[in-house]
């Protein structure tokens, strides 16, 4: 055997490697069928290395099963091992050794028991575990440590596989409970903790085991001497922990359980020296049991403290497992958890991303409005350096909680600027609507935002939502961009050829998406309204882009050159500025929330940009282009649409001017509307009538392409 | 690089090319990992927790809900058994004398849980069960 691992390993290449394996491959299977018993434990062993480096070995199941029923120790001993690793639930090869493993386990040697029970436990397929249930049984009862604590996870195993049999070994297993065998006894715990997580009923008898339980934990804390089980000073941490692991079971939603335990474990957290890892799982192990149960709130005070000092230690580990108990408990024991938060904003700068991770899941779950701008700095200032795994997380998670706790709209402006500056590729795609919902309801602030991302936008147009927003706010509020004024920030003179030059250089820019580049469209022709001196720079952009490539664009900007050409009268009111928008309004209440946001300008008429033309299919006004690109932020109206009728040419603005209602777009049904009047989008208004105001008609209509 | 596997113990039923698969799996997310990052990784629906010790990663698969650190622990507990063992053990002590290591691993797990955990009683059962031989 030596000799062959060592020329297999002299091989240099892989090609030879094979060539290596495969000759020693037809020597074994040679030497299996000669049937010379004294080599064939050493070929079953090489062929178990050829199999470990990952080359096949099916041949050799035969062979374990016939080495298994071999009087021989060391045969049998390959042989188990051979089962063990080439054999699984699937081979029928398995159940031919089901009647070996039965002999041996009644064999006089405790070994070959050992053997057998070993490789139940680790392979035994349903059918096998059913057959041998009671011999393992009885060895749970009768027979000396070695073996009970083999038969007991044997048990754990036949559990696990068939779980009906657990009630074969309940009541062995409580009585296992008095064994002073620590390694019986670990088995023991593990098997209770087994029963109990697959049967409820089980679970109660054994909560009157609580009190041994807390009695054996009491003697293993207390008693420092215990050499062989002693690590790094703590008694047999395995066994603490799975104890209480147990305990942690039986004391859920159960009062009398979590009372008996609750000085144990105020003793074993207070007593247990940390500075070591298995005194540091032993406490953590507490900790998530003290949380569990129904402890007392002094006690989950002290569990807290000791996840804080986790998370100042050196080591990384730690500090890692801490955070991942502080997410679980931070929406019940909110204040405990806060007072750990600059720990916690520390740990954003951790080398390791898992770490990160955790960092930024609990920094997020820790903001609330005291906090909040201190809390946003380092989140900002995190996000400039993170991983980009953890990018758009960290967006979402920052937008989320701005929402929730901004103290002012210009900061919560700012904060999504500064976001979708520093990552504008990661952010979700409801954030360019989102913010230009915000935008519009923010309307004292409108002359400091267009100033802003108009500067924003002259510095560089790679980030794509960012360039969306500061072309949607330049189209909307250019002019008060180019009064050159704004109280909040410093003024900058701004001509309209600046403005004009920025939009153009989005338009023409490589880097700009195609929806980009139709916001920026847009955008310029909205201008044309509220510049005086330019127009016909903007006509001619607009007619340029009647024969760009892209179909939406070619499309918009033939359908803006109507505009200028046929219904120049009506341009004015189109491009109006919008009203504010209410968010996420499924279906109706524009009205509502009208009354909660300012309105911006009551002087403003406000049915606005219908431009509801219906006209004969021949006229070219497409209603989902004078919203401003199809990025719109309403939600899509799930009612059905009225049979449309088309009136005669007066302008809804007319039909509804003067009464008080207001009109609500809805997103179109298509985004794109095929060419050549093959098909149709639905362009759906609801007009919410707030105050009951007769109305003249009500309908609906729909767009057709030219 | 290459890597070997010098010992795989499977508590749980795979084919033989998913456990291949597997094994490839997991050497390549514990192998990029240097000392700043955690011993834990998340992995499938289960946790690795590993530790390295010379050119040997031991790694151990658990659910989520176990305890990190305790088998932390548990790992090093093996590799001290082994150390003793094969007196001051190497790399190559392990490779030639495979299938005794996974008499080791027998003693010390089974299905899946920490079996004995005193290193003094393991290493008694070794010895016996060497003299079998």
């Amino acid at each position: 055997l030596v000799e062959m691992i060592r020329v297999i390993r002299s091989a240099r290449t892989q090609g030879e490697e094979r060539g290596i394996i495969q000759k020693e491959c037809a020597d074994i299977r040679a030497q299996f069928r000669q049937g010379d018993n004294g080599e064939r434990s050493h070929s079953l062993a090489k062929l178990l290395y050829v199999h470990m480096l990952g080359y096949p070995a099916h041949f050799g199941q035969m062979e374990c099963v016939r080495l298994i029923a071999s009087p021989r120790y060391s045969e049998k001993r390959i042989g188990y091992l051979g089962a063990m690793m080439l054999l699984d639930e699937k081979q029928d090869a398995s159940l031919l050794i089901t009647n070996s493993i039965k002999n041996d386990l009644s064999h006089s040697s405790q070994y070959v028991q050992s053997l057998a029970l070993c490789t139940l436990a680790c392979m035994g397929s349903a059918e096998m575990c059913r057959d041998l249930a009671p011999e393992i049984e009885r060895l749970l009862r009768a027979s000396n440590c070695y073996i009970k604590k083999k038969a007991t996870l044997c048990a754990v195993h036949i559990i696990r596989k068939v779980p009906e049999l657990a009630e074969l070994f309940t009541p062995s297993a409580r009585s296992l409970l008095s064994e002073k065998n620590h390694g019986v006894l670990h088995g023991a715990v593990v098997l209770i903790t087994e029963l109990c997580e697959h049967n409820p009923d089980t679970l109660d008898q054994f909560r009157k085991a609580v009190p041994e339980l807390v009695q054996i934990m009491k003697g293993l804390v207390t008693s420092s001497y215990s050499p062989e089980h002693n690590v790094a000073g703590i008694s047999d941490p395995f066994l603490q922990v799975r104890i209480l692991r147990l305990l942690r079971i039986l004391g859920h939603n159960n009062d009398t359980a979590s009372d008996a335990m609750n000085d144990l474990l105020a003793q074993v957290a207070t007593n247990t020296d940390s500075s070591k890892t298995a005194g540091s799982a032993v406490l953590y192990e507490t900790v998530l049991t003290i949380m569990d149960i129904n402890s007392e709130s002094g006690l989950r005070v002290l569990a807290v403290n000791i996840l804080g000092r986790f998370l100042l230690n050196n080591d990384r580990n730690i500090r890692y497992i801490s955070m991942t108990s502080l997410q679980k408990i931070v929406q019940t024991d909110h204040n405990a958890v806060q007072r750990h938060r600059g720990t916690i904003v520390d740990c954003l700068k951790d080398q390791d991303t898992s770490v990160k991770r955790r960092a930024l899941e609990l920094s997020l779950a820790l903001v609330s409005a005291v906090n909040i701008r201190s809390m946003m700095k380092e989140l900002l200032i995190f996000l400039s350096t993170c991983p980009p795994e953890l990018r758009s997380q960290t967006t979402s998670g920052i937008f989320n909680v701005a929402e929730r706790y901004s103290p002012s709209k210009r900061w919560h402006i700012d904060t999504i600027l500064h976001v979708l500056t520093t990552a504008g590729g990661d952010v979700r795609d409801e954030t360019v609507p989102n913010l230009i919902q915000l935008i519009t309801t923010a309307s004292e602030l409108h002359c400091y935002t267009v100033h802003k991302l108009y500067r924003a936008l002259v510095k560089e147009i790679s980030q794509q939502p960012l360039v969306q927003v500061a072309c949607w706010c330049i189209g909307e509020y250019g002019d008060l961009l180019l009064k050159g004024e704004c109280e909040e920030i410093e003024p900058v003179q701004v001509t309209e050829d600046d403005v004009l030059d920025a939009l153009e250089t989005v338009l023409q820019s490589h880097m700009s998406s195609p929806a980009t580049r139709g916001f920026a469209l847009t955008a310029t022709m909205k201008l044309s309204t509220r510049i005086t001196d330019n127009v016909d720079r903007i006509r001619s952009i607009v007619s340029i882009y009647g024969s760009c490539i892209d179909l939406e664009l070619q499309q918009r900007a033939v359908e803006y050159n109507a505009l200028f050409k046929k219904y120049d009268h009506m341009r004015a009111a189109v491009l109006e500025r919008m009203p504010v928008m209410g968010k996420n309004s499924p279906g109706h209440t524009n009205g509502d929330t009208s009354g909660e946001n300012k309105e911006p300008d009551p002087s403003k008429p406000k049915p606005v940009e219908a431009g509801l033309l219906s006209e004969p299919a021949s006229q070219v006004c497409d209603l989902l282009d004078l919203l401003g690109g199809t990025d719109t932020p309403l939600q899509p109206n799930p009612a059905p649409t009225s049979t449309p009728t088309t009136t005669s040419s007066t302008d809804l603005l007319d039909l509804l001017g003067g009464l008080d209602v207001q009109l609500q777009m809805k997103a179109p049904s298509g985004n794109v509307i095929p060419a050549h009047g093959l098909g149709q989008v639905t362009q759906t208004v609801v007009l919410n009538n707030p105050n009951k105001a007769s109305l003249p008609c009500l309908f609906l209509c729909s767009c057709l392409s030219h | 690089m290459i890597w070997k596997t010098r010992l795989a113990k499977w508590y749980m039923q795979f084919d033989d090319d998913e456990k291949q698969k597997l094994i490839e799996e997991v050497h390549a997310v514990v192998t990029v990992r240097d000392a700043k990052h955690t011993n834990f990784v998340e992995f499938r629906n289960f946790k690795i927790i590993y530790r390295r010790y010379a050119g040997l990663y031991f790694c151990i698969c658990v659910d989520v809900t176990d305890n990190n650190l305790a088998y932390l622990e548990a790992i090093h507990n093996f590799v001290e058994v082994l150390n003793e063992y094969f007196h001051n053990v190497c790399e190559l002590d392990l490779v030639f004398n495979f299938y005794k290591v996974y008499t080791v691993v027998d003693e010390m797990f089974l299905a899946g849980e920490i079996r004995e955990t005193s290193q003094t009683k393991v290493l008694k059962q070794l010895l016996m069960l060497q003299s079998l031989e």
